[in-house]
């Protein structure tokens, strides 16, 4: 038995165990102070468990890959959890058959304003060609657009940045914007969500409206398709 | 429980499978969701499916339980932005004021598409 707590440390840190937890823990944390400020939106638990786990790897001198192995098992639920989102979708199966035209026409404008938006601006302020592309897919939900970003020859990770801070950015602006537009359809506010910020804008519509979130879950769903079709074009297009 | 995420995850199984087998340029959970809805649908018109995870609300608690807590999946890949660190020193305003600008414009061409849509859709059924 070894009781040198340096080599007790060497051995945790390189467990999962020590790295899931210190996960789970944070974002409990994290979401309890969420529920405690009445869900504001700047008290967001996914941006607030980000900064705190990151720094504690970076103080640690932990790297990304050994976090990851504990992490891992959270963010394989990813996929399992956007198949769940069939069990919403058919409980609200009535709302959403009543809206199909709106979501559609929204469908369309809001996917290519999404990517059309990000490579144009991106250009503009002078961003290098790589970092655009990597950019480009920042709209849909992390799995697909890193898998866009491949086929462009693009960074994956840096895409996977892009897509996690626009999702906290749309978390975070949505119910100010929205309140101060005067929209009270919470069918067209999620729908919003879903389509500009993916997964954590869908997470965020769930916080403040059934029917919201499921709105958010489809749009999110049918951007991923649509996306992946969209960003090889709007790239040839727009980007010189 | 156990059954109810066995069949979740036999969807999401599916759909990878049918995605790769096809080539197709879609992601496979969304197939596994689609496959999902349509057997809950079925369920509802043929009561021999109503078995296991499929009755008294199986499968819904345990879907309904993971999007419970959706934002918590997204931490580990988050996380990741501290590989990234250099990126964010060197470019970090113009990369974030972009994301910021992108993200709104999107929220509010999708919103007022939306219920413009939705508004004239409801003039025209009462007309």
């Amino acid at each position: 038995m070894s009781r040198d707590p340096f080599s007790l440390w060497v051995y945790l840190s390189q467990s999962p165990l020590l790295w899931l937890t210190v996960t789970l823990l944070v974002y409990a944390i994290a979401d309890a102070v969420s529920i405690w400020t009445g869900r504001h939106p700047f008290a967001n638990p996914v941006l607030h468990s980000m900064w705190i786990i990151g720094t504690f790897l970076k103080l640690t001198n932990t790297s990304y890959t050994t976090y990851f192995g504990g992490a891992q098992f959270v963010h394989f639920l990813l996929g399992p959890a956007t198949v769940a989102l069939a069990v919403p979708l058919y409980e609200n199966r009535k709302v959403v058959a009543s809206a199909i035209l709106p979501m559609l026409v929204a469908l369309a404008a809001g996917s290519v304003t999404a990517v059309a938006s990000v490579v144009v601006l991106a250009q503009a302020v002078g961003l290098p060609r790589e970092v655009v592309l990597a950019m480009a897919p920042k709209s849909v939900t992390a799995g697909v657009a890193m898998g866009i970003s491949e086929s462009l020859h693009a960074d994956p990770s840096l895409t996977a940045v892009a897509v996690i801070l626009t999702g906290i950015l749309g978390a975070i602006t949505v119910t100010p914007l929205m309140n101060w537009m005067g929209i009270t359809d919470f069918r067209a506010r999620g729908f919003a969500v879903g389509i500009a910020a993916h997964g954590i804008g869908t997470a965020r519509a769930f916080q403040v409206d059934a029917v919201a979130g499921v709105f958010a879950g489809i749009a999110m769903s049918l951007n991923a398709l649509v996306t992946s079709l969209l960003v090889p074009l709007a790239v040839t297009l727009l980007l010189r | 429980m156990i059954a109810s995420l066995s069949l979740i995850l036999l969807c999401q199984l599916a759909g990878e499978a049918f995605v790769r087998w096809l080539g197709l340029p879609m992601p496979g959970p969304v197939v596994g969701l689609i496959l999902l809805l349509l057997l809950l649908l079925a369920r509802d018109r043929y009561p021999a499916l109503a078995h296991g995870p499929l009755h008294g609300g199986g499968v819904e608690n345990a879907s309904l339980g993971l999007l419970a807590n959706l934002s918590l999946l997204f931490v580990p890949a988050g996380v990741g932005v501290i590989q990234k660190l250099d990126l964010i020193v060197d470019h970090g305003v113009a990369f974030l004021g972009v994301l910021v600008i992108s993200v709104l414009i999107t929220l509010l061409v999708t919103v007022v598409t939306f219920v413009a849509a939705g508004r004239l859709m409801m003039r025209n059924e009462q007309s």
